[in-house]
C-alpha cells in the first residue's frame, strides 16, 4: 500500500454522512494538505480546479473515519499477537482512523514515559492515530491509585484497569474522586471478579456444554454498585462493553438521575449470542461472555436509542496458541477492528436504525466523550475519512485479516458493508481497489 | 472570679465560640508577645498552679509550646508522654483521667489520636482542659495562633480570603480554622484533590477548588497543610511527585494570590511535598516562623484564663458544698 503525500484532493459524487452536523446527503469535500478545506453539497460545479486530485466516490458514503475507543494493541510487550504496525493496518482496513489502546501492555501504561513511548511509536507507523488510556491503579493491581494527573498531562485519555474490574469499592471510590479532581474519565470493565470464574455465560447452554459459567449478575451487580459510587463521588464513569439487558436499564436510570455516566458495547454483543459458542468455539470465548438472545436484543435497542453511547471494537488479538486449547483454557477476546464497521452497519440493515445513527456511535460520540478533535467533517478539521459501500456483501475470512491475530467470532460469516478507502490527515492509507 | 468574656472551664474546640470570645482570647495573647520577646520571660500569674501536658500522641512543637507557656506563667509543669506510660499497661483513658485528677492539677493540655477523646477526658476531671489536638476533630490553639498571626499582619480577619490547601480530610487544624475564620467573617476556600475533601464540608460555607491555580486567585492568605507520607502511596494520592506538581505551593502557583498574600503552615513542613523551600523561606511573605512564636503567647493566654476560671469554679463548688 502506497502512502501518497497530501496535496489538494477533491472527493466528489459522494453521499456525505456527518453525524456531528446531522447531514446525510449528496456532497463533495475538498482536502488541502492534512485538513478539510471545504465540505458542501456542490463545491466545484462539476469541474474541480486542475491542481486538484479528484477521487470519485461513485455514490458511496463519505464519512468521518471511525473512532474506536477500546482496543488492545499488545505493543509494547506482546508483539507476536499484535503490533502498532499490524494493528494500524487492521484499523485502516476497517475504516478506523483513531483508536484508543488499553493500558494492559508490558510494561503497563502507568507512567508518563510509556504513554509517550506508545504515542511516538504509533506516529512512526503513520497509520491510524493511536491514543491510550492510563492505568487507574498502579500495575493494574486494583490497590493504589496511579498518577492520573501526570498521565493525563502526558496524553492519557482516561483511566481504566483494562480487562480487569476495579473491584475494591474503596479503591474505585477513591479513583473516581481523584479523577474528578482533574475532570478525568474512569472506564470500568464491569464484572464482579468473585462471580466471574467461569468461561461462558451461565445458563442452560453452559450446563449442557459442561462449562463453568459467568452469571449475568457479575455485570449487573458491579454496575449497580459502581453507579452508587459515582453518585457519591461525582466522578465521570464509563462502562465498557455492556452485555446484559439489565445493564441497559441500569445505565438508563443513572442517566435519568443526571449522573455523569456513559457506556459502550462491542459488535459481538449486539450481533451474537451465547449460541455462537456452539461446539466449543474458542473464538467465541469473549469477556464479558456472549449472553442470551434476549440480552442481545436489549443491547440492539440500547444502541438504537442512544442509551448505549458508543460502539467500540473491543479488539483483543490473540495468537493461535492462545485459542487452540480446550475451551476452558483458551484466552478471552476476539479480533474486532476489521469487522467493526460491517457488523455495526448490520444494525441498519436488520432494523430501522438509521445509518447516520450507527455512525454517530462510531465517530462523534466517542470523540466527544474522550475530548478528541476528531469524528466530524468540518472545515479546518483533520482530514480523517472513510469511504464505504454500505450494501456490498462480503464474507469474513479471518485468515485474510491484516491483524496478526485471526481470532474472530465472525469468521466465515457473510456481512454487508465494505470499506473502500481510508484517509488519515489527507493521505489515503487504505484503498480496497 | 471567672473571666467575664470567656467563662468556660475548658477549651475543647473553636466550634461554638462567638466572635467576642475569640477576639478576647486574641487580645489576651497580644499582651504576652512582648513578654516573650523580652529578656525576662516570666510572669507569676500562674505561680503555684500545676499544668500537666498529657500527650497520647507524639508531638514536639505543640508540647514544647504548652510547656514554655506554662513555665513562663510561673506554673509547675509536668509532661506525660502516655504511650510509654500507663496506657501501654492497659489503663483506660478514663482511669488515667481519674488518676491524674486525684493529683489536683489546675489545667490539663491533652492531645489524643482519637477524635472526641479529649472531651471524654474533660468530662471526668475537675480541672480545666485545653485540647492540644484530638484526632481529625479540632486543634483550637493552632487556629487561635493562626488567627493572631493573620490579625497582626493584616489588621483584621473579616473579609479576608483564606485558602486552606492539602489534606483537609484528616486535618484537625483545618477544621478548627474553618470554624474560627468563618465565625470571624473571613471567606474560606479549600484546595485539595477530591480524595482529601471531607464529605458535606460545602455546607459549612467554604468554597471548594480542585485546581490550585484557580483556587489561589486573589487570596490574602495561603494556608498549607501537612500531608502524611503514608497517604501518598496510592490510597489517597498516587505519589509525592504528582502531589507536588498539582498541589504543592511553588512560585508559579503562588503568583495567582495577591502580591502581599501571607504563606502559613502549621508545621512540621514536608519540603518538596506540599511546599517549595523557596516559598517556605520567603522572608517577606512566609509567616511560618511567626506562627510558632505566637503559639506560645496564645497558649499562655489560654492557660491563664482556664486556670482563672477553674479556680473560680472550684471556689463556687466549695461554697456550694458549705451551704
Amino acid at each position: 500500500m502506497s502512502i501518497t503525500a497530501p496535496g489538494k484532493v477533491a472527493y466528489i459524487n459522494a453521499r456525505i454522512i456527518d453525524p456531528a452536523s446531522g447531514y446525510d446527503g449528496p456532497g463533495e469535500l475538498l482536502t488541502v494538505g492534512e485538513e478539510i478545506a471545504d465540505v458542501g453539497r456542490k463545491l466545484f460545479d462539476g469541474k474541480p480546479p486542475k491542481d486538484v486530485k479528484v477521487i470519485d466516490c461513485d455514490g458511496h458514503i463519505l464519512a468521518p473515519g471511525l473512532v474506536d475507543m477500546r482496543v488492545q494493541l499488545r505493543e509494547p510487550g506482546e508483539e507476536h499477537k499484535e503490533s502498532l504496525k499490524s494493528g494500524g493496518e487492521a484499523a485502516v482496513a476497517g475504516g478506523v482512523t483513531t483508536m484508543v489502546g488499553l493500558p494492559n501492555t508490558n510494561p503497563i501504561i502507568d507512567d508518563e514515559a510509556t504513554v509517550e513511548y506508545v504515542a511516538r511509536r504509533a506516529r512512526l507507523q503513520a497509520l491510524t492515530k493511536v491514543y491510550v488510556y492510563g492505568a487507574a491503579t498502579k500495575g493494574l493491581q486494583g490497590k493504589e491509585l496511579a498518577e492520573m494527573g501526570l498521565l493525563a498531562q502526558a496524553g492519557a485519555l482516561g483511566f481504566t484497569d483494562a480487562t480487569k474490574a476495579i473491584a475494591d469499592a474503596q479503591v474505585l471510590r477513591r479513583a473516581l474522586a481523584y479523577a474528578a479532581t482533574f475532570n478525568l474519565l474512569i472506564i470500568q470493565h464491569p464484572e464482579e471478579p468473585s462471580l466471574a470464574n467461569g468461561v461462558m455465560n451461565t445458563g442452560e447452554m453452559s450446563t449442557r456444554l459442561g462449562l463453568s459459567g459467568i452469571p449475568r449478575e457479575a455485570e449487573i451487580i458491579m454496575l449497580e454498585r459502581d453507579l452508587r459510587l459515582v453518585a457519591m463521588t461525582g466522578g465521570r464513569y464509563h462502562a465498557a462493553h455492556i452485555s446484559t439487558a439489565e445493564s441497559v436499564e441500569i445505565i438508563a436510570r443513572a442517566k435519568a438521575r443526571g449522573l455523569n455516566v456513559t457506556c459502550d458495547t462491542a459488535p459481538f454483543y449486539f450481533a451474537l449470542n451465547e449460541m455462537a459458542v456452539g461446539d466449543y468455539r474458542t473464538f467465541a470465548k469473549l469477556s464479558p461472555p456472549l449472553r442470551t438472545d434476549a440480552d442481545r436484543q436489549a443491547i440492539v435497542e440500547g444502541v438504537k436509542s442512544g442509551l448505549i453511547d458508543c460502539i467500540a471494537s473491543d479488539h483483543a488479538p490473540h495468537d493461535q496458541d492462545s485459542k487452540r486449547l480446550p475451551f476452558a483454557q483458551a484466552a478471552f477476546g476476539g479480533s474486532g477492528l476489521e469487522t467493526l464497521l460491517a457488523v455495526s452497519i448490520g444494525l441498519h440493515h436488520s432494523s430501522d436504525m438509521k445509518l447516520i445513527d450507527v455512525l454517530r456511535r462510531l465517530t462523534i460520540a466517542p470523540s466527544e466523550l474522550l475530548g478528541l478533535d476528531a469524528g466530524r467533517l468540518a472545515k479546518g478539521k483533520k482530514a480523517d475519512l472513510v469511504i464505504f459501500d454500505p450494501d456490498r456483501g462480503w464474507k469474513v475470512i479471518a485468515d485474510d485479516f491484516r491483524s496478526k491475530s485471526k481470532n474472530s467470532p465472525f469468521d466465515g460469516q457473510p456481512v454487508q458493508g465494505k470499506v473502500l478507502r481510508t484517509v488519515i490527515d489527507g493521505r489515503s492509507v487504505f484503498d480496497a481497489q | 472570679m471567672r473571666d467575664q468574656v470567656f467563662p468556660h472551664r475548658h477549651l475543647l474546640g473553636i466550634e461554638g465560640l462567638n466572635p467576642l470570645e475569640i477576639n478576647h482570647l486574641l487580645d489576651l495573647s497580644e499582651r504576652y508577645i512582648a513578654l516573650n520577646r523580652g529578656t525576662h520571660k516570666t510572669s507569676d500569674s500562674l505561680k503555684g498552679r500545676t499544668l500537666i501536658n498529657l500527650f497520647f500522641e507524639n508531638s514536639t512543637r505543640t508540647r514544647t509550646s504548652f510547656e514554655l507557656a506554662g513555665l513562663r506563667l510561673g506554673a509547675n509543669v509536668i509532661n506525660m508522654q502516655v504511650e510509654s506510660s500507663s496506657v501501654s499497661k492497659g489503663e483506660t483513658l478514663i482511669d488515667t483521667a481519674v488518676t491524674l485528677n486525684a493529683m489536683h492539677p489546675d489545667v490539663l493540655a491533652v492531645r489524643h489520636s482519637d477524635s472526641g477523646a479529649v472531651k471524654l477526658l474533660a468530662d471526668k476531671v475537675n480541672c480545666g482542659v485545653v485540647n492540644g489536638g484530638d484526632g481529625s476533630h479540632e486543634h483550637p490553639t493552632q487556629a487561635l495562633l493562626d488567627a493572631l498571626t493573620i490579625r497582626r499582619r493584616k489588621g483584621r480577619l473579616s473579609g479576608l480570603v483564606v485558602a486552606i490547601c492539602g489534606d483537609v480530610l484528616h486535618s484537625r487544624v483545618a477544621r478548627s480554622n474553618f470554624h474560627l475564620l468563618l465565625t470571624m467573617g473571613a471567606r474560606v476556600r479549600i484546595i485539595a484533590p477530591r480524595t482529601l475533601i471531607p464529605s458535606g464540608i460545602e455546607r459549612w460555607g467554604v468554597e471548594i477548588f480542585t485546581d490550585m491555580t484557580k483556587g489561589l486567585k486573589d487570596v490574602d492568605i495561603v494556608m498549607m497543610l501537612r500531608v502524611q507520607h503514608e497517604r501518598m502511596r496510592g490510597s489517597f494520592i498516587p505519589s509525592v511527585r504528582e502531589y507536588f506538581r498539582f498541589f504543592g505551593l511553588d512560585r508559579a502557583k503562588l503568583a495567582q494570590a495577591k502580591p502581599d498574600a501571607l504563606i502559613m503552615h502549621p508545621g512540621p513542613m514536608n519540603r518538596g511535598t506540599e511546599i517549595d523551600s523557596d516559598v517556605a523561606d520567603d522572608f517577606e511573605r512566609s509567616a511560618i516562623r511567626e506562627q510558632v512564636e505566637l503559639g506560645v503567647a496564645v497558649r499562655m493566654a489560654v492557660l491563664e484564663v482556664l486556670a482563672q476560671n477553674n479556680a473560680a469554679y472550684s471556689a463556687e463548688a466549695a461554697t456550694g458544698a458549705a451551704k
